[in-house]
């Protein structure tokens, strides 16, 4: 899984605003996780936080009387410890394998409806991080958006109107996107999910189950 | 903001003996606001905190950046009190983290602003950021002397671009980094010369991704 091979990016307005510090943890996730993979998306981030850099030379406030003496005297101090960043656990990226709690074999799944599993990662409010488990072949339900949806795929690959998706690679979602994406032959596709509001299911029996499972 | 100091060489990686003697600008920013300091300069203080613990260097540092993160976490929403009390931790971390810090990567200024921003995000929302995984430079892959020069130089192009700017633009890339707009709100174009640091940042990767394969 090399910058050469993905092909789907993070848009620089999502880049932005990560490194702005402004999106959803959901969101966040799977930035992070992608950036984990692509060298070309981790370059662009940190053009974006050079831009933070600029802003903050700009801004000016006092400091009051005494604050480097305090400061100087806390820095005498131990450094306070901080936990290790998580590491990759096979198909995982760092940052996903920390929300999991290690490998894919730590999952929790849930089964869904045609095969399909899910398991929902513990975000803060205002978006929702999942991993999905596509059976290769596979049809995730006809499925639109009321808000954003970006999914990173993991392992295997999957297709829809608007192209192929294989590791590494991320789709952006939008209002507009109705899609059907289907897993291809071959390898089971696992995807990082995060959607800011509940899909819309096509189908009746999807909707049925939307409320038990919060897809 | 002095232009053009920054033709003098950086010598990051030279033993200096004894304290981090501040260059003559830096002795100038006393009480004024207005007068910069070179990037190159914060750049070579950070390398003084780093290779020698210098507190000199890390006195220098913090009356340079603790008012600006207190005036960014200000902007941000924050409070002057929790604000003032923010910039001291930020500039513990950088001392505590100085380990962390690779002049040929990124800016001081930027590096700053990345715990600044990881601060605000833990005190306001009392989430996780989920960060990337870290790049392994190798510890023996001492920063080209060109990259460390060519980082200090993009950030000293960019300032003065975001200074530049229209002002409507400049307040709306601003408030982006306080935290004031949502994704669908930014503009994918900034007007901001940023495929300069993109670019050395990705060849950079290259050269690694090459060594180690």
């Amino acid at each position: 899984m090399t910058a050469n091979t993905i092909q789907h990016h993070i848009s620089d307005s999502l880049l932005m605003s990560y490194a702005a510090g402004s999106l959803p943890e959901a969101f966040s996730l799977v930035v992070a996780a992608h950036v984990s993979l692509c060298d070309e998306c981790r370059a662009q981030l940190a053009a974006f936080e050079a831009v933070g850099g600029a802003v903050v030379e700009g801004e000016q406030a006092s400091m009051s009387q005494g604050a480097l003496d305090q400061c100087l005297a806390r820095i005498e101090g131990p450094a306070p410890k901080g936990e290790p960043k998580p590491r990759r656990q096979g198909i995982l990226p760092g940052p996903l394998a920390g929300y999991v709690g290690g490998d894919l074999s730590a999952v929790k799944w849930k089964q869904l409806a045609g095969g399909v599993r899910q398991a929902i990662l513990p975000t803060a409010k205002g978006a929702t991080a999942r991993l999905l488990h596509i059976p290769a072949g596979a049809a995730v339900p006809d499925h639109g958006h009321r808000g954003l949806e970006l999914t990173l795929v993991l392992q295997g690959a999957f297709r829809d109107d608007d192209g192929r998706y294989g590791p590494g690679d991320v789709e952006i979602a939008g209002e507009a996107v109705d899609h059907t994406p289907v897993a291809e032959a071959g390898a089971d596709c696992i995807c990082l999910a995060a959607t800011d509001a509940p899909l819309r299911f096509r189908g009746l029996f999807p909707r049925l189950l939307q409320p038990l499972f919060r897809i | 903001m002095i232009a053009q100091t920054i033709t003098r060489k950086i010598a990051p990686f030279a033993p200096l003996r004894g304290h981090y003697v501040a260059p003559a600008q830096v002795r100038q920013i006393k009480g004024s606001v207005r007068v910069g300091v070179e990037p190159g300069d914060l750049a070579e203080m950070m390398l003084a905190v780093r290779d020698r613990q210098d507190k000199a260097a890390f006195a220098a540092l913090f009356r340079h950046f603790a008012p600006r993160v207190k005036g960014f976490l200000m902007k941000a929403g924050s409070d002057a009190a929790t604000a003032e009390e923010c910039a001291q931790d930020v500039m513990a971390t950088l001392w505590h983290k100085a380990h962390l810090f690779d002049p040929g990567r990124a800016s001081v200024a930027t590096w700053v602003f990345t715990i600044a921003r990881n601060r605000r995000i833990d005190m306001a929302r009392k989430e996780r950021r989920p960060d990337p995984e870290d790049v392994v430079w190798g510890s023996d892959d001492a920063p080209d002397q060109a990259d460390v020069y060519a980082a200090a130089e993009d950030a000293k192009r960019l300032q003065l671009a975001l200074a530049d700017l229209p002002e409507k633009q400049r307040a709306l890339i601003q408030r982006a980094y306080f935290g004031d707009l949502s994704h669908s709100e930014l503009a994918e174009e900034t007007g901001l010369p940023l495929g300069t640091i993109k670019s050395r940042i990705r060849l950079a990767l290259d050269r690694l991704r090459n060594k180690m394969t």
